[in-house]
């Protein structure tokens, strides 16, 4: 439990190097860092089908955003300039919302079980009758692709559609010069 | 996309090969192990992505290996809608799983969980990798 407090310190940190620093490539290893210690927090509560998938697209995200930045500037424009009155207008905004917003998600998770002990009343269901049912020995398998398969083909929906995005944003053909 | 080093060939040239059967054995494995179509498919995307990067590819190149993976994706796609409507045909009921469920913690078993895995496999590789190839080929065809 304390282990998973430790990742989750280093990782806010990482997270505001990745914001504040001026260098992009060491940005994209700070977010890398933060990627890496969600994998790692996956294996520690015991989701090695997550932390797989993690891990393996952590390694592509960083790989592309280094190839990215290997060919454009290096250097983040943005970071380190003065703040002007709009922006701190912006910034009470934001820390007003943002309070109000963790006062209500401090209220409402009084209200959730506690950590590692969920109710669990379909998951308990699934995991006594899972092998039957279905026969695979995955038991995550066995809800993604029979259970909640429909909810399957919608994730494969979503990542069609932003292939189909990313293609026609990205294509060298029929855009005007 | 121009390639690298000689000896970031030779190691890919080595290591290329591991990594498609370990795509390849996560996806094939994915009701008995952790894992399944979407890991074993990022995986697989992993690998044609470190052949394009350390071996290089020109404009005509990057455009066959886009309409393949674009038609791989939509195969996969389709195998997985068709497991589905598949079911419906058979027993009336959209994504039931109709196969016969086997022993379990054999390779041949879960009904079609097996099948749908591979189409998922094919789909995320094959959508992962065209979307490195968009991005890779707007920058090549910038510089040319």
């Amino acid at each position: 439990m304390i282990e998973l407090y430790l990742f989750l310190v280093f990782m806010i940190v990482a997270a505001i190097i990745a914001t504040e620093i001026k260098d992009l490539l060491a940005a994209v290893i700070s977010l890398g860092a933060v990627g890496f210690s969600v994998a790692i927090m996956f294996i520690l509560v015991q989701a090695p089908d997550l932390a797989i998938v993690q891990i393996v697209v952590e390694v592509l995200t960083v790989v592309i955003f280094v190839a990215v930045i290997l060919r454009s500037t290096h250097i983040d424009e943005t970071v380190g300039k003065k703040i002007a009155g709009t922006q701190i207008t912006a910034v009470v905004l934001f820390s007003v919302f943002a309070f109000l917003f963790l006062f209500a998600m401090f209220k409402a998770i009084q209200e959730l079980p506690a950590f590692g002990n969920a109710t669990m009343r379909i998951a308990k269901e699934y995991i006594r009758l899972g092998l039957t049912q279905v026969g695979g020995a995955n038991m995550v398998a066995n809800v993604i692709l029979d259970y909640r398969a429909l909810d399957t083909l919608g994730e494969a929906t979503v990542l069609f559609t932003s292939v189909i995005g990313v293609v026609a944003l990205m294509r060298k053909s029929g855009r005007k010069k | 996309m121009k390639g690298m080093s000689l000896i970031v060939k030779s190691i890919t040239n080595v290591v290329i090969g591991f990594i498609f059967i370990y795509g390849i054995y996560i996806i094939l494995h994915g009701h008995l192990t952790p894992g399944g179509g979407f890991a074993g498919g990022v995986i697989l995307a992993g690998a044609f992505i470190l052949r394009i990067i350390a071996f290089g590819a020109d404009a005509k190149g990057e455009d066959r290996s886009s309409l393949t993976a674009s038609v791989f994706e939509s195969v996969g796609g389709l195998l997985f809608l068709g497991v589905a409507l598949a079911g419906m045909a058979i027993t009336g009921i959209f994504f039931l799983n109709f196969l016969p469920k086997g022993v379990p913690l054999a390779l041949s078993s879960a009904g079609i969980i097996p099948i749908c895995n591979i189409a998922i496999g094919i789909k995320v590789s094959a959508g992962l990798f065209s979307i490195f190839l968009a991005i890779a080929a707007v920058k090549s065809g910038i510089e040319d």
